[in-house]
């Protein structure tokens, strides 16, 4: 229990010393810190297919790929505001409203998760619907042994066909866009 | 970096474990955690440490660029063939219980795994194309 509360800890500082940070390398560093916290909270909740996917995309090939796309760009974030913009009466009011926007916001999410079934509830309707089916036909079906294995690529076989078009459709879209600069 | 002992050597002795387990990732993902997507990407890292240890000239002599556009490609028309095959044998698309691999259980294990060896080809070789494409500066 004490491991969660010093999981979310580090994860609510990574994600905010992520925003705050100017250089985009420690953003980058931070992110890729985040998603191996995020791993293992994947890991507490039993859902290792998730993690395992967290902490090789998530904290291994995208920050790889996003120093890349940095090496191209700068590494400093710039102000990113108009001038005379930063000190003036308006920009405050406006960073006020956000900030009343966002908590609220934050509070109807809040809200909403009361409604929700408690963790690891043997009634929930998520355990009701199509999961008995699954866990019953899974093996008897697919013939592998691996659940998620077998929803991922069986049952829902349209799906991962579509993820890996998009996957495909990325790369295309790379080759497009960075080798026609290179050849200008 | 390639001058750094110490790291080439390093480099040199994980390379190949990391493409192994890979492969062992994709291997088992019937049995445990992983799949394609999984080992896709931690076969496409080994790339990225070899192109990071040795630079993209001495990478792109091991990975050529045919052969990463190709296998974009086909990795998806592995994974949309099997489904082709699946009609072709009387089912619906990617029904891999009607391919003719013995019984139910066995040819939607059959299946599912050639699934997966797509879901990895084009995984692994975007992953390498985005990398070579983006980290390109000294080149252009």
């Amino acid at each position: 229990m004490i491991i969660d509360f010093i999981l979310l800890f580090f994860l609510v500082v990574s994600a905010i010393a992520a925003i705050r940070m100017k250089d985009l390398l420690s953003t980058v560093i931070l992110l890729s810190a985040y998603s191996l916290i995020m791993a293992v909270v994947w890991t507490r909740l039993n859902a290792v297919d998730v993690a395992f996917t967290e902490a090789s995309v998530g904290a291994g090939i995208t920050t790889v790929l996003l120093i890349a796309a940095l090496s191209r760009t700068r590494r400093w974030e710039g102000n990113g505001q108009r001038e005379g913009f930063k000190s003036s009466k308006l920009f405050d009011s406006h960073s006020l409203l956000s900030f009343i926007a966002v908590l609220v916001t934050g509070a109807v999410l809040v809200y909403g998760t009361l409604d929700m079934p408690d963790y690891g509830d043997p009634d929930a309707p998520s355990h009701h619907h199509v999961a008995p089916r699954y866990i019953k036909g899974s093996l008897e079906e697919s013939g592998v042994i691996n659940m998620v294995t077998a929803l991922l690529a069986n049952y829902r076989g349209y799906d991962t066909l579509g993820e890996t078009t998009v996957i495909f459709t990325a790369g295309t879209s790379v080759i497009l866009l960075l080798r026609k600069k290179r050849a200008q | 970096m390639k001058d750094d002992i110490i790291i080439r050597v390093i480099s040199n002795l994980l390379i190949p474990f990391i493409q192994l387990y890979a492969l062992y990732v994709l291997a088992h993902g019937d049995l445990g955690p992983g799949g394609g997507f999984q080992g896709g990407v931690i076969f496409a890292s080994s790339i990225v440490l070899y192109v990071l240890v040795y630079g993209i000239d001495e990478g792109r002599k091991r990975v050529s660029q045919k052969i990463t556009d190709v296998l974009n490609s086909i990795g998806v028309m592995i994974y949309g063939g099997i489904g082709v095959a699946c009609l072709m044998f009387g089912g619906y698309y990617l029904q891999y219980g009607k391919l003719p691999l013995g019984d139910l259980k066995e040819a939607s294990h059959l299946g599912i795994y050639g699934i997966e060896i797509g879901v990895e080809v084009t995984v692994a070789a975007v992953m390498i194309t985005i990398f070579f494409e983006m980290a390109r500066r000294g080149n252009d």
